[in-house]
């Protein structure tokens, strides 16, 4: 199973936790399956629709990812705020 | 002791004090995260706060002391799968049911709850009305901004959206109808058709003493309603603008009601660089400027929808309002005089009184 790894506000919802292996094919079963794994993450990540949120960055292995990049066993996910800001 | 609490663009702030002096801070919550809107429930005391994270979205938190721990509400979104999300709560409002708060919000959207804020539930019969394909959202996007119920009635509401019009039900939500005759979109081609509820609606308040009285202010344009909302009179004349956002009444007089006009939609700073509320006291027919101790040159302000409230009625009447400049302003003697309650806030979003 791939790991996905959270910081900030994300990990303290996640248990306190930033590592977190859950099963998926893509990043986005791997972050329903992490809201399955740890409900107090749901709708923080994912919007209703299943997209990422417009100020989230996804990464699989370092490379920028969308909700359909394939995600292989060994993978690291990281999850983060993006780097967005002006007002 | 007034307490208000001021949503800003960088956090909640409660402040505390007596009318004529500055306002203490005591306490910021949501440190950098935008807070469209807070309240406290008069009824339990609890305060519900609206937070939009600029990343992980939008949420509504609730606590009883709001310098200490809050807690997540649970239910504020929209049906998994669809083809929408929540894009920001503007206003939560108490019901006339027990323990029962209604929240609006973008896109289009009313939340009830009906244990006090804690757990919320969509209102399906308006998420499902089967106009919504022809909702269009103003300049702040598809926002459910007002939520009036009628004093003793719960199954009586009044909304307004922006710009969607007035929406209305007798039957606590099950039926909806529009209650948009009378209103002129000047924003519109003339030929447009009558029945359009493209209607950029700013704000909509009841008269609590007299329920069947709103008062509205438009996009272009102040009105009111003598019969629940079915029909609409213009009542801008005399004003220096009909353009504006915030809106108050004292809750002792249903021929009173506080705009602050803003220039023009094109221009949405105070006109001719001079802070005023104007304030009817005769159901529209004059109003009366009221700016002792508000700015008076070269102040260029802007004041949002939400960010007028007070607290109190009759001569202990106090409003408050905040600009987007952080400038926080106060009357403890229903609007006849202003005094600078704090200054150096982040934009204010919200304003709401309550002592």
């Amino acid at each position: 199973m791939a790991l996905v790894r959270l910081r900030g506000p994300l990990r303290t919802l996640a248990g306190g936790r930033p590592d977190h292996q859950v099963p998926g094919a893509t990043v986005g079963e791997l972050l329903r399956a992490l809201e399955r794994a740890e409900p107090a993450v749901a709708g923080w990540i994912l919007d209703e629709r299943g997209l990422i949120r417009r100020h989230i960055s996804v990464f699989v292995g370092g490379d920028p990812a969308r909700e359909a990049t394939v995600v292989g066993d060994e993978d690291r996910v990281d999850v983060l705020p993006a780097i967005s800001g002006g007002s | 002791m007034t307490e208000l609490l001021v949503g800003t663009k960088k956090g909640l702030f409660v402040l505390e004090g007596e009318p004529g002096g500055a306002f203490a801070v005591r306490a910021r919550a949501f440190a950098g995260e935008a807070v469209e809107y807070a309240m406290r429930d008069p009824r339990s005391g609890r305060v519900l706060a609206s937070v939009t994270s600029g990343w992980y979205g939008p949420r509504i938190w609730h606590t009883d002391d709001p310098a200490g721990e809050w807690e997540q509400a649970e239910g504020v979104a929209l049906p998994e799968g669809g083809d929408a999300a929540l894009e920001r709560i503007w206003v939560i409002v108490a019901g006339e049911a027990d323990a029962t708060l209604y929240a609006g919000g973008d896109p289009g959207v009313l939340f009830e709850s009906r244990d006090g804020g804690a757990t919320w539930a969509l209102q399906r019969t308006l998420w499902d009305h089967p106009t919504r394909p022809d909702w269009q959202p103003g300049g702040g996007g598809l926002c459910l901004h007002s939520i009036v119920p009628w004093p003793g009635d719960p199954d009586r509401l009044a909304l307004a959206m922006s710009a969607v019009g007035v929406w209305l039900t007798d039957d606590r939500g099950r039926t909806w109808r529009h209650g948009n005759d009378g209103i002129v979109p000047r924003y519109l081609p003339e030929d447009a058709p009558g029945d359009t509820i493209n209607l950029c609606v700013h704000n909509l308040h009841r008269a609590p003493r007299r329920p069947e009285r709103l008062f509205m202010q438009f996009h272009g344009g102040v009105y009111r309603s003598d019969d629940a909302g079915a029909t609409w009179s213009d009542i801008g004349a005399g004003l220096p603008s009909d353009f504006g956002f915030p809106m108050a009444l004292d809750p002792a007089d249903p021929d009173s009601a506080f705009v602050i006009p803003l220039r023009a939609d094109v221009d949405r700073v105070t006109p001719d660089g001079r802070v005023r509320v104007y304030e009817t006291r005769d159901a529209g027919a004059t109003w009366t400027p009221r700016g002792e101790g508000l700015p008076a040159g070269h102040a260029y302000l802007t004041v949002l929808r939400q960010a007028f409230g007070g607290a109190g009625e009759g001569d202990g009447l106090q409003l408050y309002f905040g600009a987007t400049s952080g400038a926080l302003f106060g009357s403890g003697d229903a609007g006849t005089s202003w005094f600078t309650a704090a200054e150096h806030l982040p934009p204010v979003f919200s304003v709401r009184a309550t002592r």
